[in-house]
C-alpha cells in the first residue's frame, strides 16, 4: 500500500520483471483502494445501528421493536460490527497489503538510499522542465560547479566529464514508510489494549464507597487476556457530589459543573487521600483511571406494611430519561407481605401538562416529587432468573393505585404505606485499563510526523548535460523530474542555471 | 451574560454576521457574473501565467511566473472577479470581528455549539481559499467557495442559531482549542479541495468532447491544473485531519475513559480519513488519478458533511452535548 507508486526505483525496463512488477504494483495499489472503500462502507452500519459496546439497553429495544429483521442483523454481527468477523475481516486484509507492499520497499529504499542516482539520460528534453543554456565555461568546469554547489545543498549527486546526475528528498519515502509502519503498530497497541485491558461500570450514591473488585461493578468487561492482578486494590467513599447547571436564559439546564468529591485509599493499608474527580479530569490509581461519566438522583423511601413495621428504608437510584433530569426507578419490597413493588418517575422540578404528563422542566432539584405507582404481589424474585433492578415484573402483581409524593409525604394504602423522604445525588464512574494506550499514542505521533514528511518532502531529480558548442561555448541541458506526485521541480531548474549564469554572467540562447 | 455591555456585544457579534452574509452575498453574484462572462482573450501573458499555475506537473519548460495587468482592465469579467476577491476580504475580516466578538462576549473560545461551529467552518472555507488565493490566481474559484460559505452561515443563523452561554463540563478543556481548529481549517480545505475537484470533472468531460468551449468554463483551469490544485490542498489537510482525530482520541481519552470507542461521530471522522487516505491511494494508481479520484475528493467532504450535520442532528452520539 504504497502512497506514491512512482517512488519505487525504476522497474527493469528490458525483462520480464518488468511486467510482474508492474502486475504487482497495480494490483496491491487497487486492492488497497478497494479495501479502503470497504473499511469505509463496512464502519457505517456501526454509526447508525445501535452497538452493544456503547448502548446494550437500546440494543435490546430495537430487536425488541423489529422481531423480524432484528433476530437477522444480529446473527450477522451488526450490533457489535467493530467486532465482527466481516469487519475484521476487512481491516486485517488491508492490513496485509500494507504490510506486504510497506516490507519490500523498506528493503528497495535501503538499498537506494546508500546507492546512487541512475546516470543521467541522453535526451533531456522530454523532462518535465528542461532548459538549454549556453555558457564560456568548459564542460568539465560546469561540471565541478554544479556538484559543488548540489553537494552544498544537499542533493545526492553522481556526475562523469560531461553529465551530473542528481536526487533529492529520499526522506519522502522515509516518511511514508514510517506512516504505514506506524498504522501496523496502532494496530498491535489496540491489540494490546483489547487483550490486556478491561472497563468497568459502578454507580455510588452520596455516602456511599466503592472498593475495586470485580463483584462490585455494575458492568465490567475485559480481554481475553485480562487478568485480576491489573485491578487495582483501590477504594473510595464519595462524600459529596456537586453539580450546577445554568439557569441564565440562554443553554437554560445545561450543565456547569460537575465535581466529584472522594475520600480515596489507593490500598487498603494506606491513607486516605481527598481527590476531585471531574470531567475531563480522572485519577489515576495503579495504571487505573477513574473518570466520572455520569450523575442522576436517588430519592429515599420508607415503606412500612400494614402492622406499622418498616419493611424498607432506602435511598433508590433512578436513571435519568432526559436532559432535565426526568428520572425512572423502581422500589421492591420483598420482605412485606403482600409483597409491594413501586414504579417511580422522579421529577427534579416538576410540571404537568396534558401532553407530556409528568416532567421535568429543570435538572436541578429545585421542586422534587415522585409519582409512583404502587403494585401488590409476587415480585418474581423467587425464581432464579436474575432481575434488573430498574424493571419491575407486573405479570403476577396487581395495581393497587397512582400517586405523587413531595418530600415528607406519606401516601397511605390498605397493604400499608410508603413515605418519600428526600433525595440524594449519585454519581457513576467508569474505571479503565488499557495498558496499549501510550503505545498507540507514540505510534500515532510517528503516523502523523512521517505522513507529514512523505507529504511535504519533495523527491526529484536533476540532470545537467555539458558538451561544447559553437565557437568556443559551452551548451548545457539542465532537466528535472519530479518523482512525487504534483511535484513542481522548475525551482530547482531555474536554480541551477542561475549557479550557471550568476557571476560569469551569460545570455540565454 | 445579561448585563448591558455584554448584550451589546452579542447585538454586535450578530450584526456583523449579517453584514458577513450581505458583503458576501454581493461578492457571489460577481463572482458569478464574472464566471458567467466567461471566455476572454487569452493574452500570450496570461497562457504563461495558466502555465504558471501548477507549473511544471506535465508540461516542459520553466514557466516564469508574471500577473498580467493590461488584459484585466479591458476585461470586464475579470474586473468583476477583482472586486468579488476584495468584498472576499472584507466579508472574511467582518465574519473574523465576530468570531471575535462572540468569543469576547461568551468569555470563551467561540466553539461551544453547532452556530458557533458553523460559522467558524464558514470562516475556515473562506481563510484556507484566500491563503491560497495570495499565491495564485484563484479568481475562478471564487463562486464555488464562497456559495458554501454562504450557504453555511444562512443555516447558522436561521436553524442552529443559539445564545451565547458558558461550555458544558464535557467541552472544558484545553483540547477544545487544539481538536476544533483543526477540524475549522479542514472544514475548509476540504470545501476548497471538494469545489476544486467539482470543476476539474466539468473541465475534463468537456475537454474530453472536444469542443471548443465559448462559455463560462475558459476562464477555469484546465482538468489537469485542477486536479493536480485539488491533490496538493488535500495534502495538506489530510495530516491536519490525522491530528484533528488524534487529538480527539487524546480528549476521548482523559474525559471518557477510552481513546478510541466507535462513538458515531469517530466512526464518521475515521471515514472522512479512510476516504481521504484512499485518495491519495488514487493520484498514484492507473486509472484512478483523474475523474475517479476527484469523485473521492467530493466523497471525502460528503462524509465530512455527514459527521457533521447528520451525527450532530440525527444520531443519538456522545458528541451531541454541543447544543443546537
Amino acid at each position: 500500500m504504497s502512497t506514491v507508486s512512482t517512488e519505487t526505483p525504476a522497474p527493469p525496463m528490458d525483462s520480464p520483471g518488468f511486467a510482474r512488477w508492474a502486475w504487482r504494483q497495480l494490483t496491491s495499489m487497487r486492492v488497497a483502494l478497494i479495501l479502503l472503500f470497504a473499511l469505509a462502507v463496512a464502519s457505517i452500519p456501526g454509526s447508525i445501528l445501535p452497538q452493544r459496546g456503547n448502548n446494550p439497553l437500546l440494543v435490546d429495544e430495537w430487536l425488541a421493536e423489529r422481531p423480524t429483521l432484528g433476530p437477522i442483523l444480529d446473527s450477522a454481527g451488526f450490533f457489535d460490527v467493530y467486532g465482527a468477523p466481516w469487519f475484521a475481516a476487512v481491516y486485517l486484509l488491508l492490513f496485509i497489503s500494507l504490510i506486504g507492499c510497506v516490507l519490500p520497499r523498506v528493503g528497495h529504499h535501503w538499498r537506494a538510499m546508500r546507492g546512487q542516482p541512475p546516470a543521467a539520460p541522453r535526451n533531456l528534453d522530454r523532462m518535465q522542465a528542461f532548459t538549454l543554456l549556453n555558457v564560456t565555461q568548459a564542460p568539465s568546469e560546469v561540471v565541478t560547479r554544479v556538484e559543488k554547489e548540489l553537494r552544498g545543498r544537499h542533493w545526492r549527486v553522481r556526475s562523469s566529464e560531461d553529465w551530473i546526475s542528481a536526487e533529492k528528498g529520499y526522506l519522502r519515502e522515509t516518511g511514508n514508510l514510517v506512516f504505514h509502519l506506524a498504522l501496523v503498530l496502532i494496530l498491535v497497541a489496540v491489540a494490546i489494549g483489547g487483550l490486556f485491558g478491561w472497563r468497568g461500570n459502578v454507580i455510588v450514591k452520596e455516602g456511599n464507597g466503592f472498593s475495586n473488585t470485580l463483584t462490585q461493578y455494575d458492568a465490567w468487561g475485559g480481554g481475553r487476556l485480562a487478568s485480576a492482578d491489573s485491578i487495582p486494590p483501590f477504594s473510595f467513599t464519595l462524600d459529596d457530589f456537586a453539580v450546577e447547571f445554568e439557569r441564565g436564559e440562554a443553554q437554560r439546564g445545561a450543565p456547569r459543573l460537575f465535581e466529584a468529591r472522594v475520600a480515596l485509599q489507593s490500598e487498603p493499608q494506606s491513607a486516605i487521600t481527598e481527590e476531585v474527580i471531574q470531567v475531563n479530569y480522572p485519577i489515576s490509581i495503579a495504571g487505573a483511571k477513574v473518570f466520572l461519566v455520569g450523575h442522576g438522583y436517588a430519592p429515599t423511601f420508607i415503606v412500612r406494611d400494614a402492622q406499622g413495621e418498616v419493611v424498607f428504608d432506602d435511598d433508590v437510584v433512578f436513571l435519568p430519561q432526559d436532559g432535565n433530569f426526568t428520572s425512572t426507578g423502581v422500589i421492591k419490597v420483598p420482605d412485606s407481605t403482600p409483597q409491594l413493588g413501586f414504579q417511580g418517575i422522579f421529577l427534579p422540578t416538576f410540571a404537568l401538562d396534558d401532553v407530556r404528563g409528568p416532567h421535568s422542566i429543570f435538572p436541578d432539584a429545585d421542586d422534587p416529587s415522585v409519582f409512583l405507582s404502587a403494585w401488590e404481589g409476587d415480585l418474581g424474585l423467587d425464581s432464579g432468573i436474575p432481575q434488573s433492578i430498574y424493571t419491575l415484573k407486573t405479570e403476577r402483581m396487581e395495581q393497587i393505585g397512582l400517586r405523587a409524593l413531595v418530600p415528607g409525604q406519606v401516601w397511605e394504602f390498605p397493604q400499608g404505606e410508603i413515605e418519600f423522604t428526600g433525595w440524594q445525588r449519585w454519581s457513576s464512574f467508569q474505571i479503565a485499563f488499557d495498558p496499549g494506550k501510550e503505545a498507540a499514542l507514540i505510534a500515532s505521533v510517528l503516523a502523523m510526523a512521517g505522513l507529514m514528511v512523505s507529504l511535504f518532502v519533495r523527491r526529484r531529480r536533476v540532470w545537467v548535460r555539458a558538451r561544447p558548442g559553437d565557437g568556443g561555448s559551452t551548451l548545457v541541458s539542465i532537466a528535472g523530474l519530479s518523482k512525487s506526485e504534483a511535484g513542481d521541480v522548475s525551482d530547482d531548474v531555474r536554480e541551477i542555471t542561475r549557479i550557471l549564469t550568476e557571476e560569469k554572467g551569460e545570455d540565454r540562447p | 451574560m445579561t448585563t448591558g455591555s455584554s448584550m451589546g456585544l452579542a447585538e454586535a457579534s450578530n450584526a456583523a454576521i449579517y453584514a458577513t452574509m450581505v458583503t458576501l452575498a454581493i461578492a457571489m453574484v460577481l463572482f458569478a457574473a464574472s464566471f458567467a462572462s466567461g471566455r476572454r482573450r487569452q493574452t500570450s501573458r496570461e497562457v504563461a501565467r495558466q502555465r504558471a499555475f501548477g507549473a511544471g506537473d506535465s508540461d516542459g519548460g520553466v514557466a516564469v511566473l508574471d500577473r498580467p495587468e493590461s488584459s484585466e482592465s479591458v476585461d470586464p469579467g475579470r474586473r468583476l472577479a477583482n472586486v468579488a476577491m476584495s468584498l472576499t476580504w472584507l466579508a472574511t475580516g467582518l465574519l473574523t470581528l465576530a468570531l471575535v466578538l462572540r468569543g469576547v462576549w461568551a468569555g470563551r473560545v467561540p466553539w461551544g455549539n453547532m452556530y458557533e461551529f458553523s460559522i467558524s467552518s464558514a470562516w475556515g472555507v473562506l481563510v484556507v481559499f484566500l491563503a491560497l488565493s495570495t499565491r495564485r490566481d484563484l479568481r475562478w474559484l471564487g463562486l464555488f467557495v464562497v456559495a458554501p460559505a454562504l450557504l453555511t452561515l444562512g443555516l447558522a443563523v436561521t436553524v442552529l442559531y443559539t445564545e451565547a452561554a458558558q461550555l458544558v463540563p464535557a467541552l472544558k478543556s484545553y483540547w477544545l482549542v487544539i481538536h476544533v481548529s483543526a477540524a475549522i481549517i479542514c472544514a475548509g480545505a476540504f470545501t476548497v479541495a471538494a469545489s476544486s475537484a467539482a470543476l476539474s470533472i466539468v473541465q475534463s468531460r468537456r475537454e474530453a468532447s472536444g469542443r471548443q468551449w465559448m462559455g463560462p468554463l475558459s476562464a477555469v483551469p484546465d482538468a489537469e491544473r485542477l486536479r493536480t490544485f485539488t491533490s496538493r490542498i488535500i495534502a495538506f489537510a489530510f495530516p491536519l485531519w490525522t491530528f484533528a482525530v488524534i487529538a480527539g482520541a487524546i480528549w476521548a481519552e482523559n474525559a471518557w475513559g477510552r481513546y478510541w470507542g466507535w462513538d458515531p461521530k469517530e466512526t464518521w471522522a475515521f471515514i472522512t480519513w479512510v476516504v481521504y487516505a484512499a485518495y491519495l491511494h488514487a493520484r498514484s494508481t492507473a486509472g484512478w488519478r483523474g475523474d475517479r479520484a476527484s469523485w473521492i475528493a467530493i466523497l471525502g467532504l460528503v462524509t465530512f458533511l455527514i459527521n457533521y450535520f447528520g451525527v450532530n442532528i440525527f444520531v443519538n452520539s456522545l458528541h451531541s452535548y454541543a447544543g443546537l
